[in-house]
């Protein structure tokens, strides 16, 4: 099954939010309270590898594994960029850890974590229900 | 045994993370990208007449597998290969932390504020559930978290990615700042 790659892909990058100490509360904290570069220089250089990555696939025309074009959806601006970014940003500084994260720290053991997925699963479907009626 | 259970330093973990982007897209064409997985399991999982649910889930597997990876990568990681050390924070933060009452820096997260028993508390559950709510309602209000906005828009020069990422940080500061210490005083 093709879908394997993914289940090695996910796993890997448990591996490393988890060796990157992205997922950890402790580090959220000091990040927002600027006490360290660490979080800073994981994201930037994060990102910085990402833009080189996708101009060199751009480029040279890189294809998928499978021989297929590479595409990617661009990003339409709404204002749920705005108003989602601020709530979930809230979330992030009281939990710790974004969706990611929160899976890596159940699998690590950390049990508790499962409730603080449940209510994103249901802060999700919130959303779904009241879509209409925010500000998009 | 060390060099299995220690944390990387931000530019080995940092290029990793990032590599997560070209990978994904070579691999299958697939947009890096987490939170849409709270989206997927609210469509597999509970039925409704929602429209925002109402897709097909099933094209997107590749993203709950994924997810399920992350899970057995923080078993192997976070839990066979845990680091037994204290987590090396800079000492203005371990001071904050002291302040705020938050004595134990053992593991990746504060026991005295996460646990079953804290979740009975008004502080645990507002951190817990308020907090995980404000995340999965956020994320897919925006659509997209750290991963999706962060990572792969700013990786594509998406300017929504942008602005997310920074309404991000601003709402993680006004937690931080202004109410966070007084939840963590309840």
């Amino acid at each position: 099954m093709s879908k394997i790659k993914y289940l090695v892909l996910g796993f890997i990058f448990g591996i490393i939010l988890i060796k990157a100490e992205v997922v950890s509360w402790f580090r959220i904290q000091e990040m927002f309270h600027f006490q360290s570069f660490h979080m800073y220089g994981v994201i930037g250089s994060a990102v910085m590898v990402g833009i080189i990555s996708i101009l060199i696939i751009k480029k040279m025309k890189v294809k998928t594994i499978d021989g297929e074009d590479i595409t990617i959806e661009p990003k339409t601006f709404n204002k749920g960029n705005v108003f989602g970014g601020l709530i979930f940003g809230l979330g992030w500084a009281m939990t710790g850890a974004c969706p990611g994260p929160l899976y890596a720290l159940v699998g690590s053991g950390l049990l508790v974590v499962l409730v603080v997925l449940f209510s994103a699963v249901i802060g999700t479907l919130t959303y779904g229900a009241l879509k209409d009626k925010l500000p998009h | 045994m060390d060099v299995l259970t220690q944390p990387w330093p931000w530019y080995i973990s940092g290029p990793l993370i990032g590599l997560m982007v070209p990978v994904l897209l070579i691999m299958g064409n697939k947009a890096f990208g987490i939170s849409s997985s709270l989206r997927h399991i609210c469509a597999a999982c509970m039925p409704s007449n929602i429209t925002f649910f109402q897709y097909n889930w099933r094209a997107q597997s590749w993203n709950l597998i994924f997810a399920s990876g992350i899970v057995l990568g923080g078993l192997v990681a976070g839990y066979f290969f845990a680091n037994p050390h204290l987590i090396l924070l800079s000492e203005n933060a371990v001071n904050d932390l002291n302040a705020m009452g938050i004595k134990n820096h053992e593991g990746l997260i504060p026991v005295e504020l996460f646990s079953f028993q804290s979740l009975f508390t008004l502080r645990g559950f507002l951190l817990m559930v308020v907090g995980g709510f404000f995340v999965g309602f956020g994320t897919r209000y925006a659509g997209g978290c750290t991963s999706g906005h962060s990572i792969m828009g700013m990786s594509n020069l998406q300017l929504p990615s942008l602005i997310a990422t920074i309404c991000f940080f601003i709402g993680g500061l006004i937690m931080t700042w202004f109410i966070l210490p007084f939840i963590l005083s309840l």
